[in-house]
């Protein structure tokens, strides 16, 4: 197709390589109507149904005259409408939304205290890698608008990413969305607090007021968008300064975990990441600390290399081990190490059952105190054996009628 | 003569010509249903008197073995894919028909690859008249448009063999590409510089055809052993500088996957296989070429090994994985009809539990029982599935034809079929209401494996109470096809003509589909 002059949107992907994106090619014209042109690979099973999404949503923003050029690699309409409405938006100015109706899986919260053993990055702005991911059950995927985003990508990106959180399925994963960061980041905000994003993480956090601002933006958008549900907060630590104000950045409001990035944070430190990890055991161990005392979880660092996974086991161990709650993952394959090796282990299981069942033992004889041998127990003591049994069970590492056969033992 | 004639429909529901390039054609009439009498087709006496007394029949080109095998307009003349995309001998015979001014000659390959698109320009100028065999990419695409000349014809590993023995196909000049020969025409794959393996593709041909002649680049001096293919059965000996390239005999499929994606597909299909009790001890299976069904076999391994239990044979497309199964004790035989990689090449010399063996002993359905019935799982692939389970293999979903059916349809008469496939591919749905060409009728398929969902055959009630209470997502096929089409919207259908451009053919030779001119 032949453009007129050098006023063009140039949004989304194409080439080889690419797949299930489009790459719209977008200039507005004074007069000849709607010119489209479509290369699809799948024209002969879709191609009615995108010419008409591509001509809804030209109407939606009241053009009349346009050459469109779509070049397709099998873009879902979710990937198609957000590229669409990016070229459209940026040729005009216009502030219009075109949104496709939300799917209704898509409407459900998370809990503050719920496992966050595993959270997949996926690149903000490469839909192939997001359709799947939720079917290799990560507790929780990252649209990543940040680090994952080549600079010149980022305004497209954040349809893509608000037209996923409406619209792809994730199958009961937390829905976390990395911002880009603050300031800037807070303008990322508007794509994503009135689609049921469940989690923020503020990447380079290094103070409480950051994330205020964050908090400040987000309540905004929740009363303007008649929005009710508390969105956490994860903020990432990746500074020296950012470890040293962990206790402050760990008690803000609404952060239900920290997540530590050891890439910039050894940068920082002018030093090199290593396998032992000597260097990050100070800032690993303040974030840990930092969120233990404030009650919520600490998250632990990617681990790059896909290919190992025994490498991946230990770094696990040696991380649940320092009292982090769970890790970032960039490749799916690492989800089940990871869960595996976070999970309660034998002992665990084993003192829990004991404890769990002085409990039990205890409420039917009608006693309010629970004992085991010499030793009270406390009633939160409980309330984590409890926890730690349901775990198990749901990860299969315990039978669901476990307490009959630990009494037969 | 036109390409095709009086079509009816077949027994699942198909439109299929009755003449086919001429020739009689028997439409589908159910499984196990046709039952030819008869005797078979009996080749050509020969005798010695005509050959020469040193048993030496080397010649010094291919055009003159092909001028003095009797080359003539309309003749079929077939070759082998041992070579897959490496093979430099294909194309050479049709250069050097063209050059010899001949016509109209049909192409019978075991399957085509990319690397045979030049045979195209011979397609288009009527040197060659159409293809028996398979059409993939550029042929698939020349066929789907309508532009060869006769009515292409897609058959099975064992389908070919079938087709040949029989007498459906007469076969007048076969052209053999061997690793290693010997000048009396005795010639193995498992050994020279483009070793590949075996040559049970090339078995039928060596015994039915007219003429035979083997193309080396290793002669060695008599005799040459194995004899793979028996000197006895071959006319002349052609020796090239070159007759394949080594980096391309290896397919680019044999690696495993490292898609998450797929490895997730792979590991439910193992899981099911488990928890139907499938992998058991002495248990038998088949996996296709593809990265998935590569991958299976390691977590077959891996389950085997944590049960101190072994596989007592496995059906080859053989490679490195299901070597090393062989050398660890996991699997007691490999029973090979084709090597994917260098290292199934090696074990298939050295070691004695790696068997060589054809489309005869493993696939022909006109035989006396067959190896691919007995197998206990089959893992393949599909183009498309339909909510009858009828599966496609050749063509795509906008209608393209552009694979070959290989040993896929033989396999479907093991004891469980089960096909692990994504749900859409990009936006393409992969289960429809009916498949744009059935290869393979419902009845034999027993399990879908998608990342969402395991669908069960209806027919398997026997599968579907063992998987009761399963952690595994099984559900209904109808199900899965609306959770795909949910994602990515309700496909329309291929747009293609009533025009017929091929024809598949069932493993016992009858027209189960026909394949449509696609409407550009």
């Amino acid at each position: 197709m032949d453009f007129v002059t050098d006023k063009l949107a140039l949004i989304g992907n194409r080439g080889k390589g690419i797949r299930s994106d489009c790459h719209i090619t977008l200039e507005l014209t004074e007069k000849d109507g709607i010119q489209l042109e479509l290369i699809s690979k799948v024209e002969a099973m879709y191609g009615e149904a995108i010419r008409k999404l591509i001509h809804d949503i030209l109407a939606f923003y009241d053009i009349q005259h346009a050459r469109v050029l779509v070049e397709d690699s099998g873009a879902l309409s979710p990937v198609m409408a957000a590229r669409m409405e990016a070229a459209i938006r940026q040729l005009t100015g216009s502030e219009k939304e075109y949104l496709l109706p939300m799917l209704a899986e898509n409407l459900y919260g998370t809990a503050r205290d719920r496992n966050r053993f595993s959270r997949l990055y996926l690149p903000g702005n490469t839909p192939s890698l997001m359709i799947n991911a939720g079917i290799h059950k990560p507790d929780g995927i990252i649209l990543d608008l940040e680090d994952a985003v080549a600079p010149a990508k980022k305004y497209e990106a954040r349809f893509l990413v608000r037209n996923a959180l409406r619209n792809i399925d994730f199958y009961s994963a937390e829905r976390m969305v990395r911002i880009n960061q603050v300031p800037a980041g807070l303008a990322d905000l508007d794509f994503l607090v009135p689609h049921n994003v469940n989690l923020v993480l503020v990447p380079k956090c290094e103070s409480a007021d950051q994330l205020r601002q964050v908090n400040e933006k987000i309540n905004q958008l929740k009363s303007r968008n008649n929005v009710d549900r508390t969105i956490w907060l994860m903020p990432i630590i990746e500074s020296a300064l950012g470890v040293l104000k962990a206790l402050e950045i760990a008690q803000s409001e609404n952060v239900v975990a920290i997540a530590i990035g050891l890439e910039d944070y050894t940068a920082d430190l002018g030093t090199r990441r290593t396998q032992e990890g000597t260097e990050s055991f100070f800032a690993r161990s303040m974030v840990v600390n930092a969120c233990k005392a404030a009650g919520i979880q600490a998250i632990d660092s990617v681990f790059s290399d896909v290919a190992d996974m025994e490498a991946l086991k230990e770094t696990v161990i040696r991380s649940k081990a320092l009292g982090f709650d769970g890790m970032g993952c960039i490749h799916p394959r690492q989800i089940r190490v990871i869960h595996e090796n976070y999970a309660p282990d034998a002992a665990e299981i084993e003192k829990a059952m004991k404890i769990v069942n002085a409990f039990i033992q205890a409420s039917a004889k009608g006693l309010g105190v629970v004992s085991l041998g010499t030793k009270m127990i406390d009633p939160p003591v409980v309330k984590r054996a409890q926890k730690l049994i349901d775990l198990a069970v749901t990860m299969g590492k315990l039978s669901a009628d476990w307490h009959d056969e630990f009494l037969n033992l | 003569m036109s390409k095709y004639d009086k079509l009816t429909t077949n027994a699942v529901g198909r439109t299929v010509p009755q003449v086919v390039n001429g020739k009689d054609a028997i439409p589908f009439m159910g499984v196990g249903k046709f039952k030819p009498t008869g005797r078979k087709y009996g080749p050509l006496i020969t005798s010695c008197a005509d050959f020469p007394d040193d048993g030496n029949k080397v010649v010094p080109s291919l055009k003159e073995a092909l001028v003095r095998a009797g080359i003539a307009d309309g003749m079929t003349i077939s070759t082998h894919h041992h070579f897959r995309n490496g093979d430099l001998v294909g194309n050479q015979i049709f250069d050097a028909a063209a050059e010899l001014g001949i016509k109209n000659l049909t192409w019978m390959p075991s399957a085509s690859f990319e690397c045979h698109a030049p045979m195209i320009k011979y397609l288009e100028n009527g040197v060659i008249h159409h293809i028996e065999g398979s059409m993939n990419g550029a042929l698939g695409k020349f066929t789907s448009e309508g532009n060869m000349a006769g009515l292409g014809v897609l058959r099975s590993h064992g389908g070919r063999y079938q087709a040949i023995q029989d007498g459906d196909v007469h076969i007048d000049i076969a052209v053999i590409a061997a690793p290693t020969a010997d000048c009396f025409g005795n010639a193995t794959g498992d050994r020279g510089p483009a070793a590949c393996g075996l040559l049970g593709f090339a078995l039928a041909d060596s015994q039915y055809a007219d003429k035979v002649v083997v193309v080396t680049d290793n002669l060695v001096p008599f005799p040459c052993v194995p004899w793979q293919i028996q000197g006895n059965y071959v006319d002349f000996v052609v020796v090239m500088d070159r007759i394949g390239i080594p980096e391309k005999i290896i397919s680019g499929t044999t690696e495993i996957t490292k898609s998450p994606d797929r490895l997730l597909l792979a590991e439910m299909t193992a899981q099911f296989c488990s928890e139907t009790g499938i992998v058991h001890d002495g248990f038998s299976f088949q996996a296709g070429a593809g990265g998935t069904a590569l991958s299976i076999g390691i977590y077959f391994a891996e389950m085997l090994r944590k049960q101190g239990m072994k596989a007592r044979f496995a059906r080859g497309g053989s490679n490195k994985y299901l070597v090393k199964m062989l050398e660890e004790g996991l699997v007691d035989f490999i029973l090979d009809g084709q090597t994917f990689d260098l290292e199934g090449v090696r074990s298939m010399r050295e070691n004695p539990g790696h068997l060589n063996t054809s489309p005869f002993t493993s696939y022909n359905y006109h035989g006396k029982g067959n190896f691919a019935q007995f197998v206990d799982v089959v893992i393949l692939g599909a183009t498309e599935v339909d909510v009858n389970f009828n599966a496609n293999v050749v063509t795509h979903s906008d209608g393209y034809l552009l694979h070959g059916i290989g040993g896929w349809m033989n396999c479907l008469l093991s004891k469980c079929v089960i096909l692990p496939i994504p749900l859409f591919r990009d936006r393409m749905p992969v289960i429809r209401d009916e498949v744009t060409t059935i290869c393979g009728p419902g009845e034999l398929i027993d399990v879908i494996v998608t990342e969402r969902g395991i669908a069960i055959n209806p027919l398997r009630t026997d599968l579907i109470e063992k998987m009761k209470g399963s952690s595994l997502p099984i559900k209904t096929i109808h199900e899965l096809k609306a959770e795909a089409e949910k994602i990515c919207g309700k496909p329309n259908k291929a747009r293609l003509t009533d025009e017929v451009v091929a024809v598949i053919k069932w493993v016992d030779g009858t027209v189960i589909d026909s394949v449509f001119r696609v409407d550009k």
